[in-house]
């Protein structure tokens, strides 16, 4: 199963490596890991999609809190949360066919954003089953590259939603 | 310069701290937070620090290897609770301390390590002695950090004092650059520690507290198992009024012993692979297991399914990690046992549990831990037997590890905390007699015995040049059996007798004892050995005994990996030798 952990760090050099090594030495499985700046400089927020049962989660939660410079943790299981995904696709188009991948990328509303000769660039946003479902159907076509953020998350509002700055 | 009134005295202001280098900042910064005694051995980028401890007020000892220094400020911290601190120079220096700072993580001991850099514009170009020190022991470490300005070397010393020691104990590293040892800056006032990611639960949730103490009145087969972190928070005293108020049969760990006093009725001893009989039935038969500062190891629960079937289990910790990790928990309480015990022992209610008590009377009747005392040879366990008659609870007893640990753990009763100091969670051979110095320096009155193995006491045997140097007055007891005894057990219980590589060719230990000034005595008749043990402890020089015990004597009882507690092998040898 996967659970979305989000986690507020110290903004350090080593600290990506920490949690990264951790994960390693206690067999965790990551699914993805995104890490990006938050609003204050001293901190970055890592968003990890780990797999595993919920006793797995508990431990995760618990390792990364033991980690010093690991400032704050929200378990996204069972919570109302938005979580996005950003991929950037490259799919093969030589131009008969270009109406048709158009019209699809046009279906998931994603974005073209780069147009070659036999190519076309598509950038996506979205929930994570949507991406999945856009790769699949450029497959047919053929996929020359791919890139993907891995997911980011946050509680959707509510009174008790945690918030970083209160 | 800014003017700023000064008040008795004291700077005010930053700037009227005086400029300093990043050398003495340390030296300084070690003694503001009580470092009296300090191992450490030298090298290029730590020469600044060094040329400040010249004179400081610190009791400098340099051990032969830095492996020897962590494990000698390991046992220095076990022995008071006290912070351990060991300096080591980069690379190679750095790299010897991987083992001690391993075990001084696995066993939570509180510990700063101090290790010198290439300098900051060299770092990343594989100079000469670089290794990536906080990289490396950045999985053994509480936390580790390497401080690129000065500015930022005496808040982060002061750091590594506060995490070392407080919650569940353990090492922290700091990598310092020589360039940042040389480089000038203002002293910081010492203000509060301000760390957003390190929270501390002391107290105890009240309402498991409660929950916990209802549990505990209700149940008929309790069984109080403890574990370092006991120890660890100086709580001896509050287990020995909640176990005696609440009437509670009460099992150790290996790092436990000495948490309860193992004299009196109640103490059901070691539990786990090599533990009594009577402690691991009576775990299997609990129907509440009250666990105290322990993080059921693999060695203490045996096969995890089938580990006390019928107990609910209360776990008491002050590392929520710790808590779920290995076994299910019904009741968690999370926090420092010395508080929490406290609170409980308000809470609970005496109770007989006469049949539950008499079920462990009769197995302990049955099962009392044995050997063949009839035998003409040396056994290892009589020498301990002999060790404890002629000290009792009068001395810190140290080991190696292997056969000799378990005998020592089961046949050298202990009881007063701080008193048995051993390698449990990593396991260290090589561990014993340098840990024993450590102890030694901490505690100069105190007799020290290291009761070690032959191929344990052969991994640092060069520290006892060290103790012969300062005049610590160590006793080494080698059970000298020929053999790595412990593998040699298991190859011949699960490799068919077929002992590959197991054992060493001996040098003559009275005869290197001697060597490097300390007294030697080699002991080879039962008869011999009292009087051995008398003369080690009337000698007032580090001494050191070659006891050459049985070769092929075993540890029993044995639960085999992947066994339920119960399961122990060996119990029949015992019912023959009664
Ligand atoms: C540094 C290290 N290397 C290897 C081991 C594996 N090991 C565990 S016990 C043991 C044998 C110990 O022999 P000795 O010190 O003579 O003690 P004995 O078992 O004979 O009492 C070995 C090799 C270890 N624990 N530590
Ligand atoms: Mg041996």
């Amino acid at each position: 199963m996967k659970h979305i952990i989000s986690a507020l760090v110290q903004n350090k050099p080593g600290v990506l490596a920490h949690v990264a090594g951790m994960f390693a030495a206690r067999a965790f499985n990551i699914d993805s890991l995104a890490v990006g700046r938050t609003d204050d400089p001293a901190l970055s927020r890592m968003t990890i999609v780990v797999l595993g049962d919920d006793k797995v989660v508990e431990q995760v939660r618990k390792q990364l809190a033991k980690i010093i410079d690991v400032v704050k943790i929200q378990d996204f299981s069972g919570a109302e949360v938005v979580a996005r995904d950003l991929m950037l696709l490259c799919v093969h188009t030589p131009p008969e066919k270009r109406p048709e991948v158009l019209a699809l990328i046009e279906m998931f509303k994603a974005k073209v954003v780069d147009i070659g000769q036999k190519t076309i660039m598509v950038e996506a946003t979205g929930p994570e089953e949507k991406i999945e479902a856009l790769i699949e159907a450029c497959k047919p076509y053929g996929i020359k590259n791919m890139a993907r953020t891995g997911t980011v998350a946050m509680a959707k509002f509510s009174k008790n939603a945690p918030a970083d700055n209160q | 310069m800014s003017k700023t009134t000064t008040k008795g005295g004291c700077p005010q202001s930053p700037e009227e701290f005086p400029l300093k280098t990043g050398a003495e900042i340390v030296v300084d910064t070690l003694i503001e937070q009580g470092v009296d005694t300090m191992f450490g051995y030298l090298g290029g980028v730590v020469l600044p620090l060094f040329d400040k401890l010249y004179d400081a007020p610190i009791n400098f000892i340099i051990p032969r290897h830095e492996q020897g220094g962590c494990h000698m400020a390991d046992g220095y911290a076990r022995a008071t609770g006290k912070v351990g601190v060991i300096i080591a120079t980069s690379g190679p220096g750095a790299c010897n301390l991987i083992t001690g700072i391993a075990n001084a993580m696995m066993d939570s001991v509180p510990m700063v390590a101090l290790t010198g850099q290439v300098r900051t514009d060299l770092i990343g170009n594989d100079a000469f002695q670089e290794a990536d020190t906080t990289g490396i022991t950045r999985p053994i470490t509480k936390h580790n950090m390497i401080v690129k300005d000065v500015k930022d070397l005496q808040p982060a010393i002061r750091e590594a004092f506060y995490i070392a020691k407080t919650g569940r104990p353990g090492p922290v590293l700091i990598d310092i650059p020589v360039d940042v040892s040389l480089a000038k800056c203002r002293e910081t006032p010492l203000t509060g520690i301000s760390l957003p990611g390190y929270k501390l639960q002391q107290s105890g949730h009240s309402r498991q507290i409660k929950i916990a103490a209802a549990t505990i009145n209700k149940s008929e087969k309790p069984v109080l198992y403890v574990g370092g972190g006991v120890i660890t928070a100086n709580a001896s005293e509050e287990l020995r009024t909640f176990a005696k108020k609440a009437n509670l049969p009460v099992t150790m760990t290996l790092m436990a012993l000495g948490a309860y006093d193992q004299t009196q009725a109640e103490s059901l001893d070691m539990l786990g692979m090599h533990g009594s009989a009577y402690a691991n039935y009576a775990v299997q038969e609990s129907d509440l297991l009250i666990a105290v500062g322990a993080r059921f190891d693999d060695r203490v629960t045996g096969k995890l399914k089938t580990f006390a079937p019928n107990a609910k289990i209360i776990h008491i910790d002050i590392d929520p990690s710790s808590i779920s990790k290995n076994v299910h928990v019904d009741i968690p309480v999370v926090g420092d046992a010395k508080f929490i015990l406290a609170e409980l022992t308000k809470e609970i209610e005496y109770r007989p549990r006469k049949d539950w008590f008499d079920k462990i009377a009769e197995w302990k009747s049955k099962y009392p831990f044995k050997y063949d005392t009839a035998s003409a040879n040396i056994k290892p366990q009589y020498v301990i037997e002999q060790i404890w008659e002629a000290t009792k609870d009068n001395a810190i007893i140290v080991t190696g590890v292997g056969q000799h640990q378990m005998w020592t753990a089961q046949f050298y009763k202990q009881t007063k905390p701080r008193h048995f100091i051993t390698s449990g969670g990593l396991g260290t051979m090589g561990f014993g007699l340098p840990a024993a110095i450590g102890a030694q320096v901490a505690c100069p009155d105190a007799l020290v015995i290291d009761i070690d193995g032959d191929s344990s006491f052969n991994m640092t045997m060069n520290e006892l040049c060290t103790a012969v140097q300062y005049e610590l007055p160590i006793k080494v007891c080698i059970l000298n059996n020929g053999y790595m005894g412990m593998v040699r057990q298991w190859q011949e219980l699960f490799y068919g007798k077929r002992y590959s590589k197991s054992s060493l060719r001996n040098p003559e230990f009275a005869a290197v004892a001697e060597a490097f000034g300390a007294v030697g005595i080699t002991v080879d008749k039962k008869n011999d050995v009292k009087t051995a043990i008398a003369k080690m402890l009337a000698e007032k020089r580090p001494c050191l005994v070659d006891f050459r015990v049985e070769r092929e004597e075993n540890v029993w009882p044995m639960v085999p990996t992947g066994k339920s507690l119960h399961e122990m092998d060996g119990l029949s040898i015992f019912e023959s030798m009664s």
